[in-house]
């Protein structure tokens, strides 16, 4: 079937096999921050934008993203390396492999929601697994960087 | 102490940005994704011979390439541990057999152009199995008549260490023990003695296992996978395609997590197989599923442990007999048992007069375990300090009492713990500090919270090590780069902990320059110096030496040549900062010396170094959690986690602290909710994130650490380790809280809600 995505602000159209995944398609146009880390929808590496809204791209059909725009964190950079400077500046990245997600979900949520509490931020996230870091060091950051916008 | 111009500060990781702005640097955002897939098929049985295996059919279907079964691969066994040679672990496996020994081992290997022709062609192989009767009881496991390995081409190269033998199931046996065990035990007026059980745990580092393999220029094999250790991967890899180790390349990109999973060859020889033979690219990228069925977890353990002490309090001895599960293959199984031992029973040195540890490992027909971050200590911990604990309880003295009590301290002189003298031991200041933090002392050992539910506390102290002893090798290579810094290149791996950056730091501590003027590369077998590898929290002790030494030599360099160009007597040469400085004020940069280097010069401005130790010493560690414990459901949330670590050095505040609070948060998992169970077939049903649960950022309250550091004097610049200690502590510490809540002790993880109910109905 035909598509027609706008992805990370480029118009792409496109035939693709009906079963196709979001992730697996945006991965084959080389949006390589998506990253597959489960297949049952529990670790959110995969969360990108549809209209704007996270969703896991593991789990949803590139053909229900037809006629909508689709963006990743390559189509984020600014906001990537601004507030991911605040995760790094605590270490918190350690491997990084859940990182493109988990910065998609927080890019989200602070748009959401500019100043939430830190159960705001636990819950607002819990669907972004990491392994490495024990969470602690993202919520520094997090807390730093919503300071830093506060003061802006 | 010293004071440090770039260690111990908060550096950020030289790759940080880079992570967090989701640049393409891992195995599959790197490689040509116009590879062959490989897929493999996978037993339904945990025990059966192969009658037959037909994929004539499964060949034609479109796009597939090749399809190979335990006909088409050498017929010689090896080891898939990544460990230094002569490997502790068995020669069990082969890169595909004709007896398989779990539910999910590989049976027939498929490549082919798409994902989709492989898992069409997976359904049309037709295998005919003679289904064995399988061993799944570990109790009953040595000396069994039914034979994990009855093959005559099992080997081990390690049975004056390790007894290990395929006749009797044992992977291994081990033996260790000083002074009158009984007579110490006759004189203790209280003991405890309890059975406690470690279930297995999934690694769930977020990349799954994976490996890509080309054929290069020269015609030889390259490897790029997510390894903590290149240079046993090109071994493993030559062992099992049996083909020279000069013609194996094994490159490391960033890892997305290791934890130990990844100090196993799980991946590796399937699509270096299939390009060996194809000569094409091919890429084996494991599902979640597979991770959870066939990979590397940490080795289910039974502790059975006795501790006496007398009515005051002082413990005389300790007797541990450990049975741990290596499952189908003895990976690692023969060394991770020996830390349940060795990095537990010399935590209480202080006034014990014997000890025993006995172990036996064996074989069963389940997923073959591996080496998962603390690598057997925190099983042992767990029964040591719980056994403790109740006795603390049985004796009525204060628990943080006993363990001052009885606890080691620096200069003491470690039975225990292959006779070394603990050189650098800061644990009782480590106990003082998380008294005062957590403020134990004025807080109740539980309080009814008046809606049925119940907060308690409760305290562990743990130990690791900090390489392994007279066995790792780490080297560095360090070169004067042409704009004045350096290039530091490492076999070693950054599995996301930072090694990179922290070696770095050294570097730059050593040369008195800025952190950013250390590049840093790592790592590749063709580039990198030898190294063993990134495991047994070995990086920062022994690469780490290895940097600074490689520093130290590059700088008599750095002179030689001064010397040359000033015309000076090198003694009179100092190095300072960016530049070499005679005592009449003259100076030669190292720009104007680095451009000197390569015209008209025969002085090397490429150091290696190379580095092993004799001792590996024990970083420490005391933890103190507090709970909430709901009585009539039984779930426990942890509310506060005070962790205060003796690392020696902390090299990196930042990355010591994530290290501790990320394996906090994994020592949370292991004790609340990470399962492993079988169904009656022996499948493992947690095959998914889905009911394997992992610690979200719901589940680990708060948490707060501090260090409180000794100096190392055979570390770099005072340093241990820190990466596998920190997930020792929660197990026994949450299993106090959860006593002091309802009265009773636990003796198997996970302590899940039913247990809990359970336990207080008994």
């Amino acid at each position: 079937m035909e598509i027609k995505i706008k992805l990370n602000g480029k118009l792409i159209k496109e035939d693709v096999d009906a079963g196709t995944l979001l992730i697996d398609w945006l991965r084959a146009h080389k949006c390589f921050s998506v990253k597959r880390g489960c297949e049952t929808s529990n670790c959110g590496l995969c969360t990108v934008f549809v209209n704007d809204k996270p969703v896991l791209s593991c789990s949803v059909l590139v053909a229900r993203a037809n006629g909508c725009s689709v963006t990743t964190l390559e189509g984020l950079q600014k906001e990537a390396e601004e507030f991911g400077a605040y995760i790094a500046n605590e270490g918190a990245e350690q491997c990084g492999f859940c990182n493109p997600g988990f910065m998609m979900n927080a890019i989200a949520m602070f748009r959401e929601n500019p100043d939430p509490t830190d159960d705001e931020i636990r819950a607002y996230l819990a669907g972004n697994l990491c392994r490495c870091s024990g969470y602690e060091g993202q919520l520094r950051g997090i807390k730093k960087y919503l300071q830093y916008k506060k003061g802006e | 102490m010293a004071e440090f111009k770039t260690i111990t500060k908060p550096v950020m990781k030289k790759d940080a940005m880079q992570l967090v702005t989701g640049k393409p640097v891992y195995t599959d955002d790197i490689i040509n994704q116009d590879c062959l897939i490989v897929k493999l098929l996978r037993s339904p049985h945990a025990s059966a011979i192969i009658e037959s295996i037909d994929t004539k059919i499964a060949q034609k279907v479109p796009g597939i390439e090749a399809i190979y079964t335990y006909k088409d691969v050498p017929q010689v066994r090896f080891s898939n541990a990544g460990q230094t040679f002569p490997e502790a672990s068995p020669y069990d496996h082969q890169i595909l057999d004709q007896r398989v020994r779990y539910v999910g081992e590989p049976v027939a290997i498929i490549a082919g152009e798409s994902e989709a022709a492989c898992l069409k062609a997976m359904k049309l192989i037709k295998v005919k199995y003679q289904v064995l009767e399988p061993v799944f009881d570990m109790h009953t496991a040595k000396d069994n008549p039914i034979l994990v390995h009855p093959e005559e081409n099992w080997r081990t190269l390690s049975y004056d260490f390790y007894k290990s033998d395929n006749k009797r199931n044992l992977v291994s046996h081990e033996e260790d023990s000083h002074g009158d065990l009984e007579k110490a035990f006759a004189e203790c007026d209280e003991i405890v003695e309890h059975t406690y059980h470690c279930k297995a745990n999934q690694q769930a580092m977020m990349e799954t296992f994976r490996t890509y393999c080309e054929i290069d220029t020269y015609g030889r094999l390259h490897v790029i996978s997510s390894t903590q250790i290149i240079y046993h991967v090109r071994r493993i890899v030559s062992n099992a395609l049996q083909i020279p180790k000069s013609k194996v390349r094994v490159t490391k990109p960033r890892i997305g997590g290791g934890f130990g999973a990844k100090q196993t060859s799980i991946s590796e020889v399937y699509p270096a197989f299939v390009t060996w033979m194809t000569k094409k690219p091919s890429k084996i990228i494991f599902t979640r599923k597979e991770c959870q069925i066939a990979g590397s977890p940490r080795h289910e353990m039974e502790m059975k442990i006795r501790v006496g002490a007398t009515k005051d309090g002082h413990i005389k001895a300790i007797d541990l007999y450990v049975l741990s599960n290596s499952g189908a293959y003895g990976d690692h199984g023969p060394t991770t048992v020996g830390l349940a031992g060795h990095k537990s029973i010399p935590l209480y040195t202080g006034g014990m007069e014997a000890h025993r540890f006995t172990a036996d490992v064996v074989y069963t027909n389940i997923q073959s375990a591996g080496a998962f971050r603390g690598y057997g200590a925190p099983q042992g911990i767990f029964a040591l300090e719980s056994a403790v604990n109740e006795l603390a309880a049985k004796l009525n003295i204060d628990p943080i009492k006993i363990r001052e009590m009885n606890m080691l301290k620096e200069g003491m002189h470690m039975d225990a713990y292959f006779h070394e003298d603990a050189t650098a031991c800061a644990l009782d200041r480590c106990m003082e500090k998380a008294k005062e933090m957590f403020d134990w002392d004025n807080k109740p050992d539980c309080v009814d919270l008046g809606n049925g539910k119940v907060r308690s506390k409760g305290v562990a102290m743990a130990m690791q090590g900090s390489c392994i002893s007279n066995l790792d090798v780490g080297s560095a290579t360090v070169r004067l780069t042409e704009d004045g810094g350096y290039l530091l290149v490492i076999g070693a791996a950054d599995m996301g902990t930072g090694c990179d950056t922290v070696l770095s730091q050294i570097l730059a501590e050593c040369m008195d320059c800025d952190v950013d003027d250390v590049e840093v590369m790592s790592a590749d077998t063709d580039f990198s110096p030898y190294d063993s590898g990134s495991y047994a929290s070995s990086t920062t002790y022994i690469t780490g030496m290895a940097t600074y030494k490689a520093g130290m030599k590059l700088k008599e360099q750095i002179l030689k040549i001064s010397a040359l160009k000033l015309n000076k007597p090198i003694e009179e040469l100092t190095m300072e900062s960016k530049e070499v400085v005679a005592p009449d004020g003259q100076s030669i940069s190292l720009v104007d010396i680095a451009t000197a280097s390569m015209c008209f010069n025969d002085i090397p401005t490429t150091v290696t170094e190379t580095h092993t130790s004799p001792v590996s010493p024990p970083p420490y560690m005391v933890g103190m959690v507090e709970i909430e414990l709901d009585k009539e459901t039984g779930e426990v949330e942890v509310k506060d986690y005070v962790g205060v670590v003796d690392c020696g050095t902390v090299m990196n505040e930042n990355l010591a602290r994530v290290q501790t609070e990320g394996g906090i948060v994994q020592g949370i998992g292991m004790a609340l909710m990470e399962n492993v169970t079988y169904t009656k077939k022996g499948a493992i049903f947690e095959e998914s994130l889905m009911n394997y649960k992992i610690p979200t950022r719901l589940d680990m309250g708060v948490l707060r650490t501090a260090f409180e550091s000794s100096y190392e004097e055979s570390g770099p610049y005072g340093a241990k380790s820190i990466g596998e200690l920190v997930i020792d502590t929660p197990c026994p510490a949450i299993n106090h809280a959860i006593y002091n809540a309802i009265g009773k002790f636990l003796y198997e993880v996970p302590f899940t809600p039913e247990k809990i109910v359970m336990a207080q109905d008994e």
